[in-house]
């Protein structure tokens, strides 16, 4: 039964079991490769798109369950030409090494500044500890999410 | 095709590329060239003179054929270019270029071995048609050690400026002046009356040029872009999640394909029934692998689905089942027939070791790498040709397995290295390699992509050794008197070169790596190595034999300090005779403010030098109601020359936070051959939340350039064992230390 949901704003229609996880209907489905597999389980957060706005696990979301919804990868969330005040922050900070958990960590860090415009240290903290960075970036993770939050205040 | 060849077949100017100079030679036959690998991608009538600068109408790409991991070595070895060129950065490209062997690293074999500037001649005598070197050659191109930026800092700026001269001639050809009057400027030749030639412009004329043997380098006062912190060419990309990693490849047609392998790594599958999984829709075909199955699919979560419909019987593991019985095989390793080498003996240790004597055992578990990205790899094999696309730190191995396997001649392979969502040395190894292989020929014609489930990545790696130590020591009039260290571990080069078909070389030096070359002056002094056999396969891990010495020979010291009462950096200073090493010391002292610790926290500092760096940091604790907390770290390493600050602070900070991760929770252990640990829940890197802020620094007193990769993670174990003793009194001599401690 093929479902239909809006990813990065366009309407979608996918042939594909209902209980594949939305991470693989986005990559191998859609070709969409900017979300990354990183465990499978919800232990590392490399996976993370919005759903309906927030941040969510799409190895965690059935296709089933993500149908009707709207989808924004990072993709989806600004390219190099026009960029999201996050990535802005990203890229300023050089933060990322190997990056391959960042797109996560971006749309981590973009759905808690949506949510709280001016985190404090701690809601930094406790948002973004879902997500793993095995080459270490945390300390500039921290200070691209506070930049960030600078830039949105003035946009 | 590769990014080489679309980029000369789509825009060659005139159909010529241009120009570099390059210092490929072997240091075992420094005489003979190796083929120019570029030229085997151009159109016919074309010229690439020199493996690492071409140039089309579109700009400047450098060859920068060094695995990026993140270790943001693209970026530099492109700058060293740059800098030479004169060209702009925000000009520049980066590609890394097909395997070969002109892109050997002479630094990982033979450190500091000088090129011989009279042999860049042989450029001009040696284009024709060229593809790989002979495959007894193979696998030099490596990317390990930290010695990228050491291998490649005359080679990538004598390519920068061998191109430079010969742009600079081909101006002045054109223009009918003389060389001499003119500049080059902003990725131009400059004439003296103003006129702008683009290197676009003369790169058909630049490539028939006559490049000079030793073009003259730009001295160190004259640089713009080394030395400064550059945005990195891959940072874009990686904030926007268009960089494409070997997961990320998307061929036409392409399938999907997971594996499943014994659990005993290396042991044989004696049997297997996927009849469930083959009639599961979206799997198209169940291929056996080495030691297992893969499935091949129409995506990735059929094919790792499918794989869990099959039952196997597997071979036993070929080491001991449990951690317990391994870790009985290194208790009894401390024996002369195991004894594997003693490259440092000073003084009369025996004589010395009477009195009051430290007796200390330390230990250290198994650890997975855990890249972020799993292990993975596509191929394609058609017409007579295999295409490998694949992160990897040698791709010239993957040039050996694959005509090993296919029985393809080199020149019929193609391999294409992509950025790596992590390396850590476990990109070193080719199993996947040589799986996806054997599925490309299973499904000849169609292009097929391998990916690794975390739990397959996780309890199939090269582990870093399980290791021991044991200590003997006096102090006296506060100082070390006397350091007996044993140290004993599985060998990885033992492992490694066994994985490969090849046997033991000599003694294994990273079993004694960065203990035994220890900048102290203690008058009697010796370190042994010790080799069990190998037991589970172990591997180059980030700093390798010097993520468990730094933890054994620092930790001991910091005891030392302690029976002599005397300040523990006080302790190591005092006998240091390495006056780079000496600084870094004085440094975390300085920027910690050593001595005046805030009240309720207690520090503790570590000393490493690993792969010619001095690295010291100090690590500050504290105690609070959910247990330990990191509050605060400091780093400072010498690297001789600093190419780009911020760049090299970020592998500090994170190589760091890599050696944390292990310190407090990283353990691999073994039941019935098996790995068992299996995903982040188990083995699980430290989080945000648990990282301090770390400030570094970094310093430019060595005599030599050294690379940065590795040298931040050995000094962190130790550094915060000797801080939560600081607080505590709790000496850790095992890791991972939350066997024994709360962390908050």
């Amino acid at each position: 039964m093929p479902f239909t949901l809006t990813v990065n704003g366009e309407s979608r229609t996918l042939d594909l079991p209902g209980d594949m996880p939305l991470l693989w209907a986005l990559r191998d489905g859609l070709d969409l490769t900017g979300t990354k597999y990183g465990c499978g389980v919800a232990a590392c957060g490399a996976c993370t798109v919005h759903v309906d706005g927030a941040a969510a696990r799409s190895c965690q979301v059935t296709l089933a369950d993500a149908a009707g919804t709207r989808v924004t990868t990072i993709e989806g969330l600004g390219t190099p030409d026009a960029l999201h005040a996050v990535q802005q922050a990203w890229i300023a900070g050089q933060v990322a090494q190997c990056g391959y958990c960042q797109s996560g960590q971006i749309m981590q860090a973009a759905a808690l500044l949506s949510a709280t415009p001016l985190p404090t240290d701690d809601e930094i903290d406790e948002a973004m500890s879902g997500n793993l960075c095995r080459c270490g970036t945390y300390p500039r993770i921290r200070a691209a999410i506070r930049d960030a939050a600078r830039r949105l205040q003035e946009a | 095709m590769s990014r080489i060849g679309t980029i000369a077949r789509r825009s060659f100017l005139l159909g010529s590329a241009a120009v570099a100079g390059g210092v490929v030679f072997g240091w075992w036959t420094y005489t003979t060239p190796y083929p120019n690998p570029l030229e085997a991608d151009l159109p016919p009538g074309t010229a690439a003179l020199t493996p690492y600068v071409l140039i089309d109408a579109t700009g400047v790409t450098v060859i920068t054929p060094r695995a990026e991991m993140g270790q943001g070595i693209h970026s530099t070895l492109a700058a060293l270019v740059a800098e030479e060129m004169d060209l702009p950065w925000d000009q520049v490209r980066t590609a890394h270029g097909p395997a070969s062997n002109a892109y050997y690293n002479a630094v990982i074999m033979e450190e500091g071995l000088p090129f011989p500037a009279t042999e860049t001649g042989w450029l001009a005598e040696t284009l024709r048609s060229a593809t790989h070197i002979p495959t007894k050659f193979l696998g030099f191109q490596i990317t390990g050690g930290s010695s990228s930026v050491p291998d490649g800092f005359e080679k990538m700026r004598l390519a920068g400026a061998a191109a430079r001269a010969a742009l600079v001639t081909a101006a002045a050809n054109r223009l009918g002046l003389d060389p001499t009057t003119l500049r080059t400027e902003g990725g131009a030749v400059i004439a003296p009356d103003g006129t702008r030639l683009p290197y676009t412009d003369l790169a058909a004329d630049a490539a028939s040029v006559r490049l000079p043997d030793r073009p003259a380098l730009k001295p160190k006062a004259n640089w713009t872009l080394l030395g400064t912190s550059l945005p990195r060419t891959d940072m874009v990309a990686k904030s926007t999640g268009t960089e494409t990693f070997t997961i990320d490849i998307r061929l036409p047609g392409m399938l999907y394909a997971s594996v499943r392998t014994n659990p005993g790594i290396g042991g044989a599958m004696t049997g297997f029934d996927a009849s469930a999984a083959e009639t599961m829709p979206g799997v198209t075909r169940i291929v056996p692998v080495e030691n297992g199955v893969a499935v091949i699919a129409t995506n990735t979560w059929t094919a790792m689905q499918a794989l869990d419909a099959i039952t196997f019987d597997w071979a036993p593991a070929p080491y001991p089942a449990t951690t317990a019985e391994m870790q009985a095989a290194l208790a009894a390793a401390f024996t002369p027939d195991m004894q594997d080498s003693r490259q440092r003996d000073d003084g009369d240790v025996d004589a010395a070791l009477s009195g009051d004597v430290f007796e200390a055992e330390y230990t250290v578990p198994y650890l997975a790498h855990a890249t972020m990205e799993p292990m993975g790899a596509a191929a394609l094999l058609k017409d007579g040709r295999l295409t490998v696309w694949a992160g990897h730190q040698l791709p010239t191995m993957i040039l050996t397995e694959a005509t090993r396997l296919t029985g393809l001649p080199p020149e019929a392979v193609e391999v294409h290295t992509l950025p790596m969502g992590g390396g850590f040395g476990r990109r070193a190894e080719t199993d996947f390699i040589r799986q996806v292989i054997t599925i490309a020929q299973a499904i000849e014609g169609t292009p097929v992509l391998l990916t690794w489930s975390r739990e397959q990545d996780m309890a199939h790696d090269g582990y870093r050794p399980m290791a021991m130590a044991r200590v003997r020591a006096t102090v006296a009039e506060g100082m070390v008197q006397a350091m007996d260290l044993s140290l004993a571990a599985t060998s990885v080069v033992e492992s490694q070169v066994g994985r490969l078909g090849w046997s033991m070389p000599g003694p294994d030096g990273t079993i004694v790596q960065a203990a035994w070359d220890q900048p102290y002056a203690f008058p009697n002094y010796r370190v042994t190595g010790y080799r069990p056999p190998v037991m589970a396969p172990v591997g180059s891990w980030r700093s390798v034999g010097a993520s468990q010495n730094a933890f054994f020979q620092d930790s001991a010291i910091d005891e030392l300090s302690y029976l002599a009462a005397t300040d523990p950096l006080l302790f190591r200073l005092r006998q240091m005779t390495h006056l780079p090493s000496i600084k870094v010391l004085e440094a975390v002292a300085e920027m910690s403010d050593w001595g005046s610790t805030p009240a309720g926290r207690a520090r503790g500092v570590a000393f490493c030098l690993s792969f010619g760096v001095p690295a010291a940091q100090v690590i500050e604790v504290a105690q609070t109601p959910g247990g330990i907390r990191l509050t605060n770290a400091w780093a400072a390493v010498d690297v001789g020359t600093a190419l780009d600050p911020r760049n090299i602070e970020a592998q500090v900070s994170g190589a760091m936070v890599y050696g944390l991760s292990a310190a407090i929770r990283g353990e691999i252990t073994f039941e019935a051959g098996a790995a068992q640990q299996l995903n982040f829940w188990d083995y699980e890197p430290l989080r945000l939340r648990e990282v301090p802020p770390i400030a570094v620094r970094v310093l430019e007193n060595g005599e030599k350039i050294r690379g940065i990769g590795e040298p931040g993670t050995p000094p962190a174990a130790p550094a915060l064992a000797n801080a939560i003793f600081a607080l505590t009194g709790q000496r850790i001599r095992t890791l991972p230390m939350n066997k024994v401690v709360t962390f908050a």
